[in-house]
């Protein structure tokens, strides 16, 4: 039996939910980040879904969630540079108490 | 031969400035220099005069100053008055010189002294010799700096250097008269010379006027009522001093300056009688003061006010010829009698008369030739004071004046019975201290010798006629005033000037105390005028030069209150600008959070309103 | 072109100024020499002027001009006649002794010459200048070397009295200057120069309009003369500068004012000149009289004779007052005699206090028995002061009363009084200062030395060649007093 196509798309808005929800909430920055992650992963299964639901030929959506998961590791490195680079020299990672530059 | 008079100043201002530059080298050499100078001006005044009777007069040397357009020479007057002056002063001079020369032996300032007496001689001559008022009135001021340098010579003790101040002054009081009178003169006669003064063509108020200013320098110089106060005080100068300048011949230039200006003052009689009143109360006053002072010195400078008093008395009156007359014989016997005190202080040390006695014994010289002067000052026939003051005593009585010659001959009276109380207590009796006197060396001597000779001879040098009423009166006076003299100091010896004192004790005190005059001066215009000035000087700190203060004050309060202004309005204006956008920052600075997820929360709820509004709208 | 004889007597002293500003400041020597050599030229310089000078003419002479300022009309134009030629002499006399007595300042010695050479220049320059730009610029040069001078060499009280002495005299320089604009936009063509507004060909000034422009002029000249009220500064400077400076202060910087009245006020504002005769007269009776009673109270040596000098200056006021030809001899020559007088008082002042560090009269007394030399050229300085007949003082004051007399009889007549009072309280400070017993404070005192004698003999020379010879002087200014009576209309007496 094939699984509707709007039980995948209902899990890809809950994880966005889920992500979103987590991105304003948390108060570390790497919660934020992991977050983010979830909105990014929510996001490919929408496009893998699409993919396969719309019948691309030429796999189109799946190519676009390979680049997404790419783009998702460097950006997840940068970001967890610059948490690593933050806590060195504020000793904390809570982006509350990161205003150093906020009048 | 009258064309070298105004060589006859010259040599005495030489030898001053030789004394004055080379002093400390030439030491006593100086006093030859001194004593050259005035025998060679004694020389030509002897030739000067020689010419003069041969005939000859003014001439001028050279110009001087020009007063816009109205050149001023300089000239020699050469007539009677002036020659016979030149003869008294540089004989007089030349002899009070020499006599220095032992009074003044051991004085430090030796060759100064002789400087200034030079400057003196010099001054006096010119004087004499001046043809016109500024000339007269330079001189006139160059023998009062002499007096004043020589009164204070001593200017060690305060009293000498007080008196100096004093005589200068009183004689500038006078002098600022004199000056007011001469720019008069030149304002109103545009003349300033003597010989214009019997044709100026002006009214009889403004000559009168002008006589009375010029009158003011008279009194001043020679010592008369109001301004006599300072000749008695200038005795602290050393005595030949007082026998030159204070007696024979600069106080007498008060007398010489009416005597040569005499055409302005009988021009209208207003003035005239003025300088016979001024004399007569100078007179009489100042010989009522002789005869109870103490002070050998102080006696004879009151002799001198009175007898300078008499000759403006004997000019006011119209009696040119006695007045002139007396100046002269004045001049050899008053010289002779201070240097005759001068003798005596050199002696015995002291000046109060009541401690000497009994010196004719060992002052032969000194004391023969003091009793000479004093009987030709008493006027005693035929010594040279009895023609001249006999001469004075009927120009007043025939000019009808009998209340003036009654003052003349009370005066003269007093005179002889002060100058024989003088001679009485200090050469006769017992010596009252004691003294070791000795005469004085030959230096002394000889010019008081030859003083003597003159002050017996001078009244024959003019011809006088003696009218027998006259000579009553003097032989009147004479006997009178020296048996007085004789009754109350030989014979009643202490007990009679007691008993007569004791009755007139208050006269008595106010003479002594000279009719109080110095005291009201001080009381009346010395002690205001230091208090004007110290209320000037305080005045100009407090008023002119606060005003300055309170300007810079105020200026500082002004900009102080600008700067108040200019803080809190005008800045004040910017500033409110300036927070007034910080205020508005203040409110819309809220939204910026610096929270990402603030950020990311509004971002989202814009985008799913976008969406909200895509699905109701429907498109 | 002929030597410019005029410009080489202004800016002598200023490149001597320049040269020492090039010199290492340790080597006082050399900077004292070059400062006395310059001041020397000046002085063989303004002789030399002296013995070129015709006297018989009242015109200028040694004229230079030259284009400054074309655009407005502006030239340097120096030149010098019979009523600049004494101030100049004096100031070039001054200058140079002044210079010799300031060998005894010793701190700061290299700004202190150089102030001093720029203050002569600007001094020389004013006399000079006939072109009212070029005199303002002067008159202005004047004020700031002598605002340092009382400033850092004055005695304890200097920046009050510098600040006062600059402040007053700026004032009153400001209304000179806004005059001298009024007659540079009044005149047709528009022009600065002194001899043109002077001549009429520039126009003739409505009298309501010169007695405006005179009143400005006057602030300025009476601050600097100094007419009462305005004399409250000269106490001050005078009683915190030091010697040098109090000498040119007193022999100069006082004439200034009265040169300006000479060259500007009364030639160029005839009407105006005319209209204020009375209040002059009444300004110098007052100066003569009310000087002399504050001059009587003052303990200060220096104030004393500097009060002395607002008495004297009132003389200055009287003859010119008198429009006559006396009396305006008699100014100018006063002028001239009170700057050697009074420069000799200060000398003799400064000798003093360098020697007792005190110039309270009361605290001395008997001077004469330690000082002899020094009580005698007192004496003479004191007497010329008080107007002794046969010196220098006697004479013009002479003078001023006989012109003032011709005009104002009983004016006149009260100022003499103030010779008297003159009289009294000079005569008074010699009594307590040189008379009496010594006061036993001094008995190590020395005399006056060389160089200080130095200093003083050329003063007292002049004084009593004047005193004796007056026509000396008074021949080079009567050419020019006469054309300038004349010109305004005055009394040819």
């Amino acid at each position: 039996m094939m699984i509707p196509q709007s039980h995948f798309l209902i899990l890809g808005a809950v994880l966005f939910a889920l992500g979103l929800y987590g991105a304003l909430t948390r108060r570390t920055a790497i919660g934020i980040l992991m977050s983010i992650e979830l909105v990014l992963n929510a996001a490919n299964i929408n496009l893998i879904t699409f993919n396969r639901f719309l019948g691309s030929p030429d796999g189109l959506g799946q190519i676009f969630a390979l680049f997404v998961i790419a783009i998702a590791a460097a950006s997840a490195v940068v970001g967890l540079v610059l948490v690593i680079a933050v806590y060195r020299n504020m000793k904390t990672i809570f982006t509350d108490k990161i205003n150093l530059m906020k009048w | 031969m009258v064309k070298y008079a105004h060589l006859i100043p010259l040599f005495p201002f030489i030898a001053f400035a030789i004394n004055i530059l080379f002093g400390r080298r030439l030491k006593k050499a100086s006093a030859v220099i001194s004593i050259t100078a005035s025998t060679i001006s004694l020389a030509i005044a002897a030739v000067t005069y020689a010419g003069f009777l041969k005939g000859g007069g003014s001439y001028a040397v050279g110009r001087w100053l020009s007063f816009g357009g109205i050149p001023l020479d300089f000239g020699v007057t050469v007539d009677g008055l002036s020659c016979m002056m030149l003869m008294v002063v540089t004989i007089v001079g030349t002899l009070i010189q020499v006599y220095s020369v032992g009074y003044m032996h051991d004085d430090k300032r030796f060759s100064r002294f002789f400087a200034y007496l030079s400057l003196f001689m010099g001054s006096m001559l010119g004087l004499l010799l001046s043809d016109n008022f500024v000339m007269l009135y330079i001189f006139w001021e160059g023998v009062g700096l002499c007096s004043y340098l020589l009164i204070s010579f001593w200017f060690e003790r305060p009293a000498a250097a007080k008196a100096g101040m004093k005589a200068f002054i009183t004689t500038r009081i006078g002098d600022t008269g004199l000056l007011i009178g001469i720019l008069l003169l030149f304002f109103s006669a545009k003349t300033l010379y003597f010989r214009d003064l019997g044709h100026l063509g002006i009214n009889d108020a403004l000559l009168t006027v002008i006589a009375l200013l010029i009158f003011c320098g008279a009194v001043g110089k020679s010592a008369q009522f109001p301004l006599h106060v300072w000749l008695p005080d200038a005795m602290e100068g050393p005595t030949p001093v007082s026998a030159l300048i204070h007696a024979a011949t600069m106080v007498a230039a008060g007398v010489y300056l009416v005597a040569r200006t005499y055409g302005l003052f009988i021009a209208h009689h207003g003035a005239l009688i003025w300088v016979a009143y001024i004399g007569a109360i100078t007179a009489l006053m100042a010989a009522t003061i002789a005869t109870v002072n103490n002070d050998i010195k102080r006696i004879l400078a009151y002799s001198t006010i009175s007898q300078l008093g008499l000759m403006m008395l004997a000019l006011g009156v119209g009696g040119y010829e006695g007045g002139t007359f007396h100046l002269m014989t004045h001049a050899f016997f008053k010289a002779l009698l201070f240097l005759c005190a001068g003798s005596v202080i050199h002696a015995v040390h002291t000046q109060d008369i009541f401690k000497m006695g009994g010196l004719l014994g060992k002052m032969k010289v000194t004391g023969w030739t003091f009793i000479i002067g004093s009987l030709a000052i008493a006027g005693v026939p035929p010594l040279s004071g009895f023609w001249s003051k006999d001469e004075m005593l009927s120009e007043i009585l025939r000019e009808g004046h009998p209340f003036l010659f009654a003052i003349a001959v009370i005066t003269s009276l007093l005179t002889a019975f002060y100058m024989f109380r003088l001679i009485f207590v200090v050469l006769f009796g017992k010596p009252r201290s004691e003294l070791h006197a000795h005469e004085s060396p030959a230096v002394m001597t000889i010019p008081l010798a030859v003083l003597a000779v003159f002050s017996v001879f001078a009244g024959f040098f003019k011809p006088v006629k003696v009218e027998y009423f006259m000579l009553g009166v003097s032989m009147f006076i004479v006997i009178g005033g020296i048996g007085t003299a004789y009754v109350f100091y030989i014979l009643g010896n202490k007990v009679l000037p007691a008993s007569v004192r004791s009755k007139f004790s208050f006269l008595y005190k106010i003479i002594l105390n000279k009719y109080y005059i110095d005291e009201i001066y001080e009381a009346a215009l010395i002690r205001p005028c230091m208090s004007l000035a110290k209320f000037a000087a305080s005045f100009d700190l407090r008023f002119v030069d606060g005003a300055v203060n309170l300007t810079a004050y105020l200026s500082m309060i002004a900009g102080r209150i600008q700067s108040w202004f200019d803080k809190y309005i005008v800045d004040g204006a910017v500033n409110m600008v300036a927070n007034i956008t910080w205020l508005c920052s203040a409110v819309f600075r809220r939204l910026q959070t610096g929270f990402i997820q603030n950020y990311i929360l509004i971002a989202f709820l814009g985008l799913a309103i976008m969406i909200l509004i895509k699905l109701i709208g429907g498109y | 072109m002929p030597f410019p004889l005029l410009t080489a007597i202004t800016f002598m002293p200023l490149l001597a100024g320049i040269i020492i500003l090039l010199v290492p400041k340790n080597r006082t020597g050399l900077i004292k020499g070059i400062a006395t050599a310059a001041t020397g030229i000046v002085l063989v310089l303004s002789i030399l002027m002296l013995t070129g000078f015709d006297y018989n003419s009242s015109a200028m002479q040694f004229s230079e001009n030259l284009s400054w300022i074309p655009q407005v009309n502006i030239n340097y134009h120096l030149g010098v006649d019979g009523i600049s030629i004494g101030l100049i002499f004096l100031t070039a006399l001054l200058g140079f002794l002044a210079c010799v007595g300031s060998y005894g300042i010793k701190e700061r010695q290299k700004e202190y010459y150089f102030l001093y050479l720029l203050l002569n220049t600007g001094m020389l320059g004013t006399f000079l200048a006939l072109d009212l730009f070029l005199f303002y610029v002067f008159w202005e040069v004047v004020l700031v070397p002598m605002y340092f001078l009382i400033g850092i060499w004055g005695g304890p009280r200097k920046e009050y009295a510098a600040i006062k002495f600059f402040i007053y005299t700026l004032a009153g320089s400001v209304f000179m200057l806004l005059s001298i604009l009024a007659l540079y936009f009044a005149s047709q063509p528009h022009t600065f120069n002194m001899l043109e507004l002077a001549s009429g060909n520039c126009g003739v000034f409505a009298k309501g309009f010169q007695i405006i422009v005179f009143a400005g002029f006057y602030l300025g000249f009476a601050i600097k003369v100094p007419v009462f009220p305005f004399h409250t500064w000269l106490p001050d400077a005078h009683v915190e500068a030091p010697t040098p400076i109090s000498v040119l202060l007193a022999g100069v910087l006082l004439k200034m004012g009265g040169y300006g009245f000479f060259r500007i006020s009364y030639p160029i504002l005839k009407d105006a000149a005319i209209y204020f005769a009375l209040p002059f007269a009444i300004l110098g009776l007052i100066n003569i009289v009310y000087g002399a009673f504050v001059a009587m109270a003052q303990t200060d040596f220096k104030k004393m004779v500097a009060y002395s000098s607002v008495s004297h200056m009132g003389f200055v006021m009287l003859g010119l007052a008198s429009m006559t030809i006396t009396g305006f001899n008699g100014a100018l020559l006063q002028m001239f005699n009170h700057g050697i007088i009074t420069g000799g008082l200060f000398l003799l002042v400064g000798v003093l206090y360098d020697r007792a560090h005190t110039r309270d009269i009361d605290k001395f007394g008997g001077l004469g028995a330690k000082m002899p030399v020094y009580a005698g050229v007192l004496t003479v300085f004191t007497l010329a002061s008080l107007g002794l007949p046969g010196l220098s003082g006697f004479v013009s004051e002479f003078m001023s009363l006989m012109g003032g007399f011709i005009s104002f009889r009983l004016i006149t007549a009260i100022s003499v009084l103030g010779i008297v009072i003159t009289a009294g309280y000079f005569l008074y400070m010699i009594q307590r200062v040189l008379l009496g017993p010594l006061n036993n404070a001094w008995t190590g005192i020395s005399d006056i030395n060389k160089r200080e004698l130095f200093t003083l003999v050329p003063l007292m020379a002049v004084v009593i060649a004047i005193g004796v010879y007056p026509l000396m002087i008074l021949n080079y200014q009567s050419a020019a007093i006469a054309k300038l009576i004349q010109d305004i209309g005055g009394l040819l007496l």
